[in-house]
């Protein structure tokens, strides 16, 4: 276990854009600095520049002119992915359909010209280490979807590479399999210490296995930071909505106080603005008794999801709040209520263009 | 009327036309080949009589001759037009497809305006060396002709496999450190390999039974089908013409059984 | 510039590929067209040779068409209802019957004339006639039609929407009328165009089944190649390219809409 940790190389990403021939942008010029070790998660909907991000680090697209790519301290911008000593999980696995499990995780090490008898010790190291024991022999058409996942895993990580690309590396896989699969390998990039740059579009992927995470829109950064700033301090509208659940408010700010149809909710040291954007996550609003709250609304439905209730309510905001109660409460459609929120679960959005 | 009858009906015409127009004539040519004078063993002459087994064995040489030089020259093609996008693509690939149904007797002709006594081959040979090359009566011109119609079916499914094939697949042996070449070979070529067994029992199987391209290069080619031919029209020798063809659609058919069994997939030749 | 070199060079190999398919198809039109084949184009360019051909082997051409659409009319009565049993019915039955209706695309055509000849070759008046022909190329073009219909039934389905249909009331003759075919068209028409130009260009049984009263279109061409000068022979080709290549370039292009989808 020791032989595999420890090693991880910084990256340096500086100011790389991808302009493909026909002319659209996938993403604008962005510089990224991943430390030693790092799980670096990059998040995003489809066509948000993150797999270009990730394909530029892995040397499978070339940067726009003027952006390099540094590993360490070596320019690696010229090198081809075959010398750049990275590890990559595709999505689809890319298994080789011609050879075992075995051979598929050993054929880093045979294109290195590694030994045959350290390669097997490594294999087996590998096979060890992702609990596929019993499979080295089978072929890939013989194997299920999480052990296929697993095999591909085993297959970057045997070369000991730099740095460990993941792309969406989970996505193929059924929920209940994806959930387990995801605290293994968290557990596995944690043990390896490894510097890992991982692509998804799952938000709690990227909360549950990011040291930090960097959202992307439209080909460019919305926010970097770590999963509880990126939670609890988006810094605006679009990163506020795709991690997480999000109410959106809005309404003039004037002596700490946000106005809205339903009353004022208290805000920590914000300025007088005339038009104010908000962000109130659901499970931060509480249920209170009508007379002791200062915003108040009329609840529309209650769903019973089992750990908790998800009330819509209306008339408080300009739009219809959602605010996820505790399953113990009692509350009926139709009935008037009252919604505390600390200030600091008020978190007022820069004005946006 | 029950839908069971009814696919029953479906079938019928299907069943009435195959039986009377080629299973009924298959077990006749078979009754004929056994029942000449060699007996049941005129099946056997293919191999042991010396003259028709020197043609077999030339038809079979030629015939893996023309599937191994068209396989390598189809992947080559095929890979290159499938990996790469450059103006002009769709014309190259257009003319590279379109004799895909050119009937033998006309690409044996071609092979004639290409290497025969008035080709361009003896043309330019006679202009830069003196001496005026002519091929297309010989074994090569036949082999040439073999080529032109084999080659566009083989790029054409060489061109849907490499399609097909995932390109994360190379983009992971590069990323373990694969050389282009290493690429070519660990991952590119295997995963091509149904593509080939397919396609090239389909061109082994035609080449073994062409016989327009070889009747129009005419001259004493040996070649299985124009042996069938000489000795049925020429020599009137049913039996053994008949025994010859069955052997040959044997040989023909057990090829593109194998290939199936080996690829998985559907393989059938034409022309 | 090592990625440029093996770029160029597998250009230039392609296009060499290229140039052996259509040189040859390009000196074939050209020698149809000249005056003087042996002394060049600069002879003059002339429809004469074409008007020759036309004059010579009309009859021979338009026989083949008269093969061709019987075929198809053939093949899509029989072929396209027995497609759809096949599927439907599926089972060891069904695959042993495809498997019989697609040998003859492994057995050369030879032995199958051959069988045929020694069959009906007794039976003058059906020997005599175009008939004899028509039966060695409906043997042929069959599996063609079949499997390319049989193709399109497993992938749209085909089995629910019959039942669906089935639920609303409809008897099987009507189904088959109103949701089998018209969802069966894509491949109907694909293997329409194959049937055809197969038929159009098929040698192998034709030149064994043919009397001189009944000679097709490439019938005539091998004829012409064995005893006419080289331009005839040539304007001959052409006739026949001009028939062909519509034919080659829808169905290429039914291939790729196929791809697309």
């Amino acid at each position: 276990m020791s032989a595999v940790a420890g090693h991880g190389a910084s990256v340096h990403i500086q100011n790389c854009g991808k302009t493909f021939p026909d002319g659209t942008q996938a993403l604008a010029p962005a510089s990224l600095d991943i430390v030693s070790g790092e799980t670096l998660v990059l998040l995003g909907p489809s066509g948000c520049g993150k797999t270009t991000m990730l394909r530029i680090i892995a040397g499978l697209e070339t940067p726009d002119a003027g952006g390099r790519v540094l590993f360490d301290t070596t320019d690696m911008t010229a090198v081809p992915i075959e010398q750049r000593h990275v590890g990559m999980v595709f999505q689809s696995y890319a298994l080789f359909p011609n050879m075992t499990v075995a051979e598929n995780i050993g054929y880093g090490l045979k294109i290195r010209g590694v030994d045959k008898s350290v390669r097997a010790a490594r294999v087996a190291e590998m096979v060890a280490l992702t609990n596929i024991g019993g499979l080295e022999n089978r072929r890939i058409d013989q194997l299920s979807g999480g052990q296929r996942q697993r095999v591909a895993l085993a297959r970057a990580v045997a070369v000991r590479p730099r740095v460990l690309l993941l792309d969406e590396p989970l996505t193929a896989l059924d929920a209940s399999l994806r959930d387990r699969l995801r605290s293994e390998l968290n557990s596995l990039l944690r043990s390896l210490g490894i510097t890992a740059i991982y692509v998804t579009h799952d938000q709690a992927e990227a909360m549950e296995l990011g040291d930090r995470i960097v959202v992307m829109r439209k080909g460019a950064i919305a926010q970097i930071g770590t999963p509880r700033e990126i939670y609890f301090a988006p810094q605006n509208r679009f990163v506020a909505e795709f991690v997480g659940a999000a109410n959106i408010v809005e309404g003039p700010v004037a002596g700490g106080r946000l106005t809205l149809p339903g009353g004022w909710l208290a805000l920590d040291n914000a300025a007088d603005n005339a038009a104010a954007v908000a962000m109130i996550r659901p499970e931060t609003i509480g249920i209170v008794a009508e007379a002791d709250a200062f915003l108040r609304g009329t609840v529309e439905s209650v769903a019973f999801i089992g750990d908790r209730q998800r009330l819509v309510v209306t008339g408080a905001a300009n739009q219809p709040l959602t605010v996820d109660a505790p399953n113990t409460i009692n509350v009926r459609a139709g009935e008037r209520v009252g919604l505390s929120v600390t200030p600091q679960a008020v978190r007022v959005l820069p004005k946006e263009d | 009327m029950s839908h069971r009858n009814f696919i029953w009906i479906c079938l019928l015409p299907l069943v009435v036309v195959t039986a009377a127009f080629f299973l009924l004539p298959m077990a006749q040519l078979l009754a004929v080949g056994a029942g000449g004078s060699r007996g049941v063993s005129a099946y056997l002459a293919i191999i042991t009589e010396p003259r028709y087994r020197a043609t077999l064995i030339n038809t079979v040489v030629l015939a893996a001759a023309t599937t191994i030089a068209t396989l390598v020259i189809a992947t080559i093609a095929g890979l290159f037009l499938q990996r790469h996008r450059f103006p002009g693509r769709a014309v190259l690939i257009a003319m590279l497809t379109f004799p895909l149904a050119f009937p033998g007797v006309v690409v044996g002709f071609l092979i004639i305006l290409l290497a025969g006594r008035q080709g361009l081959i003896g043309a330019i040979t006679a202009a830069v060396t003196g001496e005026k090359v002519v091929f297309a009566y010989s074994i090569f011109g036949l082999f040439l002709g073999y080529l032109y119609f084999s080659i566009p079916r083989v790029i054409l499914t060489v061109m849907a496999a490499v399609q097909k094939l995932d390109i994360g697949l190379e983009e992971a042996a590069r990323s373990l450190g694969a050389s282009p070449w290493a690429v070519q070979r660990d991952v590119v070529l295997p995963a091509l390999g149904p593509a080939f067994v397919a396609s090239g029992a389909i061109a082994f199987a035609t080449a073994m039974g062409a016989f327009g391209t070889a009747f129009t290069l005419a001259t004493n080619i040996d070649v299985l089908p124009m042996l069938i031919y000489t000795e049925f029209t020429l020599a009137a020798n049913f039996a053994i013409s008949a025994a010859l063809s069955i052997g040959l659609g044997v040989i023909a058919w057990a090829i593109l059984a194998l290939a199936r069994s080996m690829s998985g997939g559907a393989v059938a030749a034409a022309g | 510039m090592r990625d440029r070199l093996i770029f160029a060079s597998q250009l230039g190999f392609t296009l060499l590929v290229a140039a052996f398919l259509v040189v040859p198809v390009v000196l074939s039109i050209t020698a149809g067209v000249t005056v003087n084949y042996f002394r060049g184009i600069q002879s003059g360019v002339t429809l004469q040779w074409v008007v020759q051909v036309w004059n010579l082997y009309a009859g021979e051409i338009g026989l083949s068409f008269l093969i061709a659409f019987a075929t198809l009319a053939v093949t899509l009565v029989v072929g396209v209802p027995a497609a759809y049993g096949l599927h439907v019915k599926g089972g060891r039955l069904s695959r042993v019957i495809e498997e019989i209706i697609t040998l003859p695309l492994a057995i050369p055509g030879l032995a199958i004339a051959l069988a045929l000849l020694l069959t009906y070759g007794g039976f003058g008046g059906f020997r005599q006639s175009w008939l004899f022909i028509l039966a060695g190329h409906v043997v042929f073009t069959m599996p063609f039609m079949v499997r390319s219909v049989m193709a399109v039934f497993a992938s749209v389905d085909i089995k629910t929407l019959d039942e669906g249909a089935a639920s609303l009331g409809a008897s099987p003759w009507t189904r088959f009328c109103n949701v089998i075919v018209p969802n069966a068209m894509p491949g109907i028409l694909a293997g329409s165009l194959m049937v055809v130009t197969l038929s159009l260009g098929e040698f192998n049984l034709t030149w064994m089944l043919h009397t001189p009263l009944t000679k097709t279109l490439p019938v005539g061409l091998a004829d012409s190649y064995a005893s006419m000068r080289l331009e005839v022979a040539s304007a001959y080709t052409l006739i026949f390219f001009i028939m062909i290549v519509p034919l080659l370039v829808a169905m290429q292009m039914f291939a790729e809409k196929g791809e697309t989808k």
